[in-house]
């Protein structure tokens, strides 16, 4: 022991007043009780990031999806056709008027349109190959119907009316096709939903583990603060604080490059630097989350931060309980 | 002020180390607690402190059997008592200011409102210059000063202190003493745990002394 020492303690038991070396103390800012090195900290990050930019890229897609499969649906159900066999030139021309003739009796159709030689000849060309002369096949023809789209048009009664009047035509609505896309965009969403749920259930056990870990590895602090009477609502703030701003970091890093992907995906196609823009965007077009899609995305990453504070701080209760 | 009645403590199913302890601690006493190593004064600490709970008899703190107790009553009730403990159990990487300022910070206090009431304790137990020093630059003596006035920041109504000069040379292990004294002239009560009997020789206090896990009084 240093006679400095002793001489300070003398001194300032005996009430004499310090010497020049006694400034006040003024710290400019009060250190963080859990120290931040000692909360897993970039691998945390790194690892909430990746589940955000998972979850976000889920909700994205499968918000697209289902907006794009409206989207076919609403168009498939505004259109109805109406196929005629192909027979002798004079009477399927009949029949063909006939048919025109019955759709345009029916309420509800807003344009009947028979399509020319020339249009069918476009619909086949990506089988039959172009320069198709039409008149040497026996192509059906097709009536197109656009419905006014009130609802109010009875298709079943026009395709009976139709199969009793003209037994060579037949009524396509494309229920079963309007079906399968609503099935489908159903099954992505419900696979979109239970994606979100595993990443949902990953991201809150890795946060347990490290806050666990963060605990475990503050054992000592987390004791020097009960013995000073800290309640525990006061720790888990404290650990809570740090798991709040690593959830929202990693959220942001996440929830932005799944923003920067769909971006990337909706410009790419105009940027000119893809040789075949018009089918990179049919293939890629309809991947646009819109603006439910990035509001979802932004919804995804303020729960995670939330849902990484909360599960840290009933975490840290938990295990407080062990160590009273 | 403290009370317990035919406490006895045993660790899991092992033999009792603390065997029928009756004893009560009054308001503005003083008093030491001895015996040999091993013999269960840290143990009857901490049930004082409330970190053990007695395998049977009852103890009351405060007028409160803490038997019944939730964590946060727990914590309330610790804020009326200080520890210094034999390891000290400061924070390193908080500064001496930070250390000593701890019980009022979870209380929530503004640093500004206890700003000069901490340096004006730090500059009484001689930290005055070593405020914004982390405790692993302290020596064993400096860290024992900051570790009391951790304790005394939240004016407790009881100090624990255990074997406060174990880390000492006798001088300053005088001075610390005297400095105990001095707390308690102040209306706040002391226990000591120590088996130095020097130092309770230069001070005529009660002494409760522990041996074979029974308690002696004698006042």
């Amino acid at each position: 022991m240093s006679t400095t020492e002793t001489e300070r303690v003398e001194r300032a038991i005996s009430g004499a007043p310090p010497g020049a070396a006694g400034r006040p103390a003024r710290p400019s800012r009060a250190a963080a009780i859990v120290p931040r090195a000692t909360v897993a900290g970039r691998a945390l990050v790194a690892v909430v990031a990746i589940m955000t930019f998972l979850a976000s890229i889920t909700i994205g897609t499968a918000l697209a999806v289902r907006a794009t499969a409206t989207e076919w649906r609403s168009d498939v159900k505004r259109e109805v056709t109406i196929q005629v066999r192909a027979g002798e030139k004079a009477a399927t021309d009949a029949q063909v008027q006939a048919a025109v003739d019955l759709a345009k009796a029916t309420a509800g159709i807003a344009a009947v349109h028979v399509l020319t030689p020339e249009e069918t000849s476009r619909l086949l060309e990506p089988w039959l190959g172009s320069g198709l002369d039409l008149a040497d096949l026996p192509v059906p023809r097709v009536i197109v119907l656009r419905l006014d789209g009130t609802g109010r048009a009875d298709l079943a009664r026009l395709k009976r009316t139709l199969s009793d009047r003209i037994p060579t035509a037949s009524l396509d609505d494309h229920r079963a096709w309007s079906e399968r896309l609503g099935l489908m965009a159903q099954s992505v969403t419900v696979t979109g939903a239970g994606l979100l749920g595993l990443v949902a259930l990953a991201t809150i056990l890795t946060v347990v583990f490290a806050t666990r870990a963060a605990v475990a590895t503050n054992r000592a602090v987390v004791e020097v603060l009960h013995f000073v009477g800290a309640r525990d609502g006061f720790i888990a703030a404290q650990f809570q604080r740090h798991f709040l701003r690593i959830g929202a970091e990693g959220g942001l890093i996440g929830g932005l490059s799944a923003c920067a992907v769909f971006l990337a995906i909706a410009f790419l196609p105009r940027s000119g630097l893809l040789s075949t823009g018009e089918d990179q965007s049919a293939f890629l077009g309809w991947l646009d989350p819109g603006p439910l899609g990035f509001a979802g995305i932004g919804l995804a990453v303020v729960t995670v931060a939330l849902a990484t504070a909360l599960t840290s701080r009933m975490t840290v209760y938990r295990t407080l309980r062990t160590i009273q | 002020m403290v009370r317990f009645e035919n406490v006895g403590l045993r660790y899991g199913m092992g033999p009792e180390v603390l065997k029928d302890v009756s004893f009560g601690i009054e308001p503005n006493s003083f008093q030491f607690l001895t015996g040999p190593s091993g013999a269960g004064k840290t143990t009857l600490m901490r049930l004082m402190f409330l970190s053990l709970k007695p395998t049977r008899g009852l103890i009351t703190l405060f007028g409160r059997d803490v038997s019944s107790l939730d964590p946060d009553e727990v914590a309330v009730l610790r804020r009326r008592i200080g520890i210094v403990f034999q390891d000290f159990r400061l924070l390193d990487h908080l500064t001496t200011y930070e250390n000593v300022a701890l019980p009022l910070r979870v209380l929530g206090k503004d640093e500004s409102s206890y700003r000069a009431e901490v340096t004006e304790l730090l500059q009484w137990v001689g930290l005055g210059d070593r405020t914004d020093v982390l405790p692993p630059v302290l020596s064993g003596g400096e860290k024992q000063r900051a570790a009391i006035a951790r304790a005394l920041i939240g004016r407790p109504e009881f100090l624990l202190a255990d074997e406060p000069t174990g880390n000492v040379d006798p001088t300053l292990a005088r001075r610390l003493l005297r400095l105990f004294i001095e707390l308690n002239k102040s209306g706040t009560s002391v226990l000591i745990a120590t088996h130095d009997i020097a130092l309770m020789d230069q001070f005529d206090a009660r002494r409760l002394v522990i041996a074979d896990g029974r308690l002696y009084v004698y006042d």
